[in-house]
Formats: structure tokens, sequence, C-alpha cells
């Protein structure tokens, strides 16, 4: 219940951050982060992958009823919450890692944190900007677009992970 | 079985991912204005391209057409025939066949899995349909019209438990009257014939020239199987029927030019 609760408030404070914050920033005029993944980012290993899908569809959902987008914010974090599972899998290096020993995510490594940020922001990113430009002319611009706000988000996402939890010593 | 259930289950995530992208697609091309023009823009080019590079293929759905045209076509043609022979016949003084003339019409529903089944033709009366005619397909007979509306008509087919028709066995001209079990849509009974006459599996059934609704001598079936029950005088005989009433799509509607005489005089016999 606690931990119900635990998340509860993430999922309500990060859909927050990133209305009432992060989506009025337009550094140059196109790069915005988007740094509501965060909590899928922070859901613990041991929580089941149907759980996170539903979870990150039910985020990208509400981030799109407040940002007048319907379908686009929840399309790419749906996607991003699918490769999730791969995502760790491939980090951890071994097939079958006994999740319920691993500790939370907010206090893995940097490293390892940043290399798991990076890919599923990427993922993210990209999904998030082809949808939205829902077309492969302008290639290269979308690309730019989206790698710019994929940095900034993922410098964003590293911070507060440093400035919110405490790394634990194994 | 078990083995798709795995693959399911291998693939459970997946789809579950799927559907849920399928449906912020969804939402995406329905709400939101600028993805919903792109969408039905690339959709446009996309069917405009695919209409384009196969109408060859496409042109296999105009058969429809080319085949109700050759319908048409084959109906016209009988009536020419049909023409010929009564100009061959006004000579002779035995005229044994009447005048008939073929209407083509498509079948617009038609039932094989009832006990009494019904066929609906898309012409009627203002076609020139009465009731009264017989229906023939053009592999066999397949009804006769009892009711008709402006541009409709409905009747029994062979396949009805209420309706029987006149037929006789062609080589040897014995007749009988075809019926139907109510059973199997490609089977009929053909009832009366006596067990002296000599029969073959594969005997061909044509209409007899008693009907003045059908032409005589049109193709009815083939004996599938016979048998002489003791204590009757008649035989049991199966009869395949030589339309498929499963696939009937064009019939020919059938006007007997004497048909008012020919009835009239029936009943001033009655």
């Amino acid at each position: 219940m606690k931990i119900f609760l635990k998340y509860l408030f993430m999922f309500i404070t990060v859909i927050l951050c990133q209305v009432l914050l992060c989506n009025h920033i337009q550094l140059y005029g196109y790069i915005t982060p988007y740094i509501y993944i965060f909590f899928i980012l922070l859901l613990p290993f041991k929580t089941s992958k149907y759980l996170v899908l539903l979870l990150a569809f039910l985020l990208g959902l509400s981030i799109d009823i407040f940002s007048n987008t319907p379908g686009i914010h929840a399309s790419a974090t749906t996607f991003m919450a699918f490769l999730r599972p791969s995502v760790i899998k491939i980090l951890f290096n071994r097939e079958s890692t006994d999740k319920s020993l691993l500790p939370p995510v907010s206090s893995m490594g940097l490293s390892w944190f940043t290399k798991y940020t990076v890919i599923l922001v990427l993922a993210h990113h990209l999904f998030l900007f082809y949808i939205e430009a829902f077309s492969f002319t302008n290639f290269f611009f979308t690309l730019s677009r989206c790698l710019s706000s994929a940095v900034f988000s993922i410098i964003l996402l590293i911070i507060s992970k440093l400035l919110f939890f405490k790394e634990q010593e194994k | 079985m078990r083995s798709l259930l795995h693959f399911l289950t291998k693939i459970y995530f997946f789809l579950c991912f799927f559907l849920l992208e399928i449906f912020c697609l969804i939402l995406i091309v329905n709400f939101n204005n600028y993805q919903k023009i792109v969408f039905t823009n690339s959709t446009n080019n996309f069917i405009g391209n695919i209409y384009k590079q196969s109408s060859t293929i496409y042109s296999i759905f105009n058969l429809k057409e080319i085949n109700s045209n050759l319908a048409d076509e084959n109906a016209r043609l009988r009536n020419k025939l049909e023409k010929i022979k009564i100009s061959n016949n006004t000579d002779s003084i035995t005229t044994d066949s009447a005048g008939y003339f073929f209407i083509s019409s498509k079948v617009i529903s038609n039932s094989v899995n009832l006990r009494n089944n019904y066929i609906t033709l898309d012409k009627g009366i203002k076609d020139g349909i009465k009731i009264g005619m017989g229906i023939i397909s053009s592999k066999g007979i397949v009804g006769i019209i009892t009711n008709v509306s402006d541009h409709f008509s409905m009747g029994p087919t062979v396949i009805n438990r209420k309706w029987k028709v006149s037929a006789r066995i062609k080589k040897n001209n014995y007749f009988g009257s075809l019926s139907w079990d109510g059973k199997d849509y490609r089977y009929a009974l053909l009832n009366e014939i006596p067990t002296h006459v000599k029969l073959n599996i594969g005997d061909t059934i044509v209409t007899s020239s008693y009907s003045s609704v059908f032409p005589e001598g049109y193709l009815i079936g083939k004996i599938e199987k016979f048998n002489h029950k003791k204590g009757y005088n008649f035989y049991d005989i199966k009869i395949r029927l030589s339309t498929n009433f499963m696939t009937l799509r064009h019939v020919d509607i059938i006007k007997n030019f004497y048909y008012n005489e020919l009835d009239s005089l029936h009943r001033n016999r009655e």
C-alpha cells in the first residue's frame, strides 16, 4: 500500500512537472525535454512487464490529455515500456536474473543508470518525434529535433536522479 | 494446438503492446488534425498507387459484369434458337415444341438448407415476368415463379418439398414426377417409374413435354442410384441434380408464348 501510494505520488508529480514546467521550455524554438518517463524508468525491476506497459500507456495518455495531443505520448511511452524488459536484460548481461534480488532502479550506479536512461530515452524520443511528424519527409530535421531534445531530457533525468536519490554502495 | 498456445504465450507481451499502439494510433489519427490530414493523404496516395499498379488484378472483379453480359447474350442466343425452331415447325403439322422466350436474371437470394427452399430473382413485372414461368440455369432446371412484384420475383426451386415437376428418362421416355426429400440439396427423387423399366446409373433425366413451364428435354440430372423396394411397383430413384443450387448466380426465366393457351386448355379439360 505504501509502495502504491509512493508510486501514485510519483506518477502525479512527473505529470505535473512535465505539464506545468517542461512543456513550456522551448530552447531554440524546438528543444523540449520530456522527463515524465522518469516514472517508467524508476519502476522496480520486479514489476510485471504487463503492468509497466499499462502504466506507461496511462502515463502517456495523461500527458496527452494535458497537452492536447491524444495518442502521441501514449504510443511513444508504450513503446518504451515494451523495450524496457529487453534493455534491462541486456544491461545485466544475464539471461535469467532473479529480479526480486535486485535493488531499486534509483540505487543503481550512475554509469548503469546513464546507459539505461540513454537507450530508453532515445527510443522514446525517436518514436515520439516521428509519430508527431507522422511522415519521413524532413527526416533529418525531425532527427535533429529528436536528438537535441533527447540530450536535454537525458541530462535533466540524470540530474534529478542524483538530486532525489542517493546512490547505494553494493 | 499446443504449439499455437505456446506461440501465443510467447508473443503475448508483444500482442499487448501492439494492441495499445493500435489504440494510440486510432486516437492520433482521429483527434489530431495534422496527423489526420497526413494519414488520409498518404492512404489516398497509397491506395491510388495500388489501384494504378494492379489494375489488371482489379479487372478480375469486372468478371462479374462480363459474366452477366455473357448470360444476357446466352439468353438472346437461346431466343434466336427457339425462334428458328418455331419457324421450322410452322411448316410441319406436328408442332411438338412450343415457343419459348428467355429472360436472363440474377439470383438475389437463394437457400439450400431449408426444407422448402425458395429463390428470389431481380426481374419482375416490369421485365415481363409472370406467375408460372419456369426458371432454368445453364446447367439445368431451377424452379418456377410463384410470386412476382414490380422488380423482383420469387418461387420454389426443385429442392422444395412442396413442388414437383414432371420428368422423364431421356433414353426410353418413361416419365415420372421429380420431388425432393428435404435432405441433400444435390439430390432429388424420381417417383412413379415402374419396375419393369430398365435403368442404369448415370441415365439422363430431362423435363417432359407434359409440363408447359419448361421446354421439352431440358436437363434435370442423372441417376445416382436406384433400388426396388419389395412390395412396391415403383423404383426409388435418386437423382443427382445437374444444377448446383449452392453456387447459382445467373438464371434464365422462361416465357412460354403459348402458356396461356395451354393453361386454359388444361383448365377446360378439368
